[in-house]
């Protein structure tokens, strides 16, 4: 029962980090019909930031936190906006897809190119400690992940659901036309759309690099991850991309636990097959309509 | 004469042109082929400043059978296909004696060429398959992969009287040889394997890897992972809570590990073969002389470079004369005792197929250093 619940605490630890990932996915989809096929890189690259922050330019954790989310906002949020979606934008769907994969492989060979192949070792911004949860361990850096993480999707919720702003860009996005015809800024919505993604992918990237590392690679399983637990969740919700991250940080570690360690990685893709057969919109997807 | 003979003709031929040269040079040529950039550059680097150093000292102290050493360097560029060229070429330019390289899939390839011209090669790679392969003119510095288990086996059993071990291991060329050879040696001892626990190459999450380990009732746990699986791993298990020891090799207690895992790392305990940190004094000195002369920290590939160099002058001076072909004869079977060839740091013996053996160490790491628990007698 130990073994269960340590599985289970871990994996809701690091299904909150895709749940973000996830979300972001789901908004920008929303907002402008992007799949963005970057998006696992998206999550690597603020790390890096951090790094230079405080290896390069001599910040403290925090101020370099700051300083990568900054950074982020502009070329994750603006200049991807600016200059890869848009141009993309009128040419449909696919070239986007393109687009974004491309951009992707750039992110990952530049990375490789300016700071090695090999791992980096990432900050915590917490001290590692242990506390006992009926037998399980449960470090205070998966209590960190799992706090933010809810904080920031309720936070989101709020701004959403609670704000003029919020309101706007749920209507930029169920019908662009008609918002417009409202008096809505349509091109400004899309954009805090975009901002937004950015920075939730920093926040991901924050804490997720402490486990994983700060390395070039660790974009290409964040972004399969988030990708499909968007779709599982109901790629029109952020509530289901949040269930639908945690829920595949649960399923790996079980899948590792009791399937085998070989098959881990196709049993989320088995579950993403499944859900689409039996529920094609996703567990908390509608079937229609848009909205973020 | 049939096709056959011309071959052999042509290439006897070919075999005295090249070790022609040998005979009447003023100078001894080695040659030194390693990775002097490209992703191998760190291990190349060292191993080149490292036989360099030993062959300054070898001039200053009179050379080989008194005539001076002229080492050359050639880049390998971290590549098999280059690294043979360059031995080829190395060759050519009337190479005495070969040292390197140390990437065992360059070596694979290039100690053909070698084994052709029928000039010895001292190399730094440790792949069980180079001594396996039946060239007698390949020697390593250090022992390969395949001799380390049999160590580590004997230290949990008799040191750590381990009766119970769960094995943690990557899923790939690397990791299955080193699982199925370590799992070979706790079946001939008895010791029970309690969890056998794989993991995918880059695999980031460990939790569940931990977990199964955690409750497998192991006395011991055995890392077989590379550097930055093995530091997620440590994280993990200094987050879960493990308390048995971990044992592995270079890749658990690497300075890399240590500085990617940060305080996880301490407690790991590993198996190196040759350490700057070896309770052995002239090993200590020598890597003392390195740090001063090259401005780092000589890591073990120095240390192989430097040995290597030293066993060219002491094989070829037992010969008595400057012949390619008598000095791979004599390293065949020959002891070399670090009281009379101090050069050589520890006593060192070569097998019929160029396999070494030496004594090794059990590393542990205590607040971020890595300090020698124990030495390991030769095998």
């Amino acid at each position: 029962m130990t073994e269960f619940l340590q599985v289970v605490l871990s994996g809701l630890a690091t299904g909150s980090i895709y749940a973000l990932a996830a979300i972001g996915f789901t908004l920008l989809w929303q907002a402008s019909q992007t799949i963005n096929f970057a998006q696992g890189e998206f999550v690597m690259l603020p790390a890096f930031f951090v790094l230079i922050g405080m290896h390069v330019l001599g910040m403290p954790l925090i101020a370099a936190m700051i300083f990568a989310l900054i950074l982020s906002l502009i070329l994750l949020g603006v200049i991807f906006k600016k200059f890869v979606i848009e141009p993309m934008l009128p040419h449909g769907t696919l070239p986007i897809v393109m687009a974004t994969i491309a951009l992707g492989i750039l992110m990952k060979e530049t990375v490789k190119e300016f700071y090695s192949a090999e791992a980096q070792p990432y900050p915590s911004l917490v001290a590692d400690r242990t506390l006992d949860f009926f037998g399980a361990a449960v470090s205070t850096q998966d209590i960190l992940n799992l706090v933010v993480s809810m904080l920031v999707v309720v936070a989101l919720q709020f701004f959403l659901s609670g704000t003029r702003t919020g309101r706007s860009m749920q209507a930029t996005a169920q019908n662009p036309q008609v918002a417009e015809i409202l008096g809505v800024n349509i091109k400004r919505m899309v954009l805090y759309t975009f901002l937004i993604n950015a920075a939730l992918a920093a926040v991901a990237s924050f804490l997720i690099s402490p486990i994983y590392l700060a390395k070039f690679s660790n974009g290409e399983p964040i972004g399969l991850v988030a990708f499909i637990a968007a779709i599982v969740g109901g790629f029109n919700q952020i509530r289901g991309a949040l269930v639908g991250g945690l829920l595949i940080g649960v399923v790996d570690n079980l899948a590792a636990i009791y399937v085998s360690a070989q098959y881990r990685a196709a049993v989320p893709l088995i579950l993403l097959i499944v859900i689409i057969l039996v529920r094609p919109q996703g567990l908390l997807g509608k079937a229609e309509g848009r909205a973020v | 004469m049939n096709r056959r003979h011309v071959f052999a003709l042509a290439a006897s031929a070919l075999l005295l042109s090249v070790s022609a040269p040998a005979f009447a040079q003023e100078t001894v040529k080695i040659a030194n082929i390693s990775e002097l950039s490209g992703p191998g550059a760190t291990s190349g680097v060292n191993w080149r400043d490292g036989a360099a150093m030993a062959i300054e000292e070898i001039n200053a102290g009179g050379g080989i059978l008194g005539k001076q050493v002229q080492l050359s360097q050639y880049d390998s560029q971290s590549d098999a296909q280059t690294s043979r060229a360059m031995v080829q070429k190395a060759i050519d330019e009337g190479a005495f004696a070969l040292l390197g390289t140390v990437y065992s899939g360059s070596t694979i390839v290039n100690m053909l060429v070698a084994q052709q011209a029928g000039i010895p090669q001292m190399t730094g790679s440790e792949a069980p398959k180079i001594t396996q392969l039946g060239n007698p003119y390949i020697f390593r510095t250090s022992f390969g992969a395949q001799k380390s288990m049999p160590k580590i086996a004997a230290y949990l059993q008799d040191e750590m009287k381990v009766t119970k071990v769960a094995v943690a291991w990557v899923n790939t060329e690397f990791g299955k040889g080193g699982h199925d050879a370590f799992v070979a040696e706790m079946k001939e001892r008895g010791i029970e394997i309690v969890a056998d626990v794989p993991s995918e190459n880059a695999q980031a999450d460990f939790a569940a890897d931990v977990v199964k380990l955690k409750g497998s009732g192991a006395e011991a746990i055995f890392v077989y992972l590379t550097e930055e699986e093995s530091a997620r791993f440590l994280r993990e298990a200094r987050k879960q809570g493990i308390s048995v020891p971990l044992v592995g090799e270079t890749t658990l207690i690497g300075q890399k590990v240590i500085d990617l895992a940060g305080e996880a790392s301490n407690g790991a305990l590993g198996h190196v073969s040759l350490t700057p940190d070896a309770p052995v004094p002239a090993v200590q000195e020598m890597a003392k002389k390195f740090e001063e002369k090259y401005k780092y920290r000589a890591d073990h590939n120095a240390i192989k470079g430097y040995i290597g160099a030293y066993a060219i002058k002491y094989a070829t001076e037992a010969v008595g004369e400057l012949d390619s072909q008598k000095v791979a004869e004599k390293l065949h079977g020959l002891t070399l005792k670090a009281a009379e060839n101090p050069g050589i740091l520890i006593d060192i013996s070569w097998d019929e197929t160029g396999e070494v053996s030496r004594e090794s160490y059990l590393v542990e790491v205590k607040d971020g250093k890595q300090t020698v628990k124990a030495t390991l007698p030769a095998n």
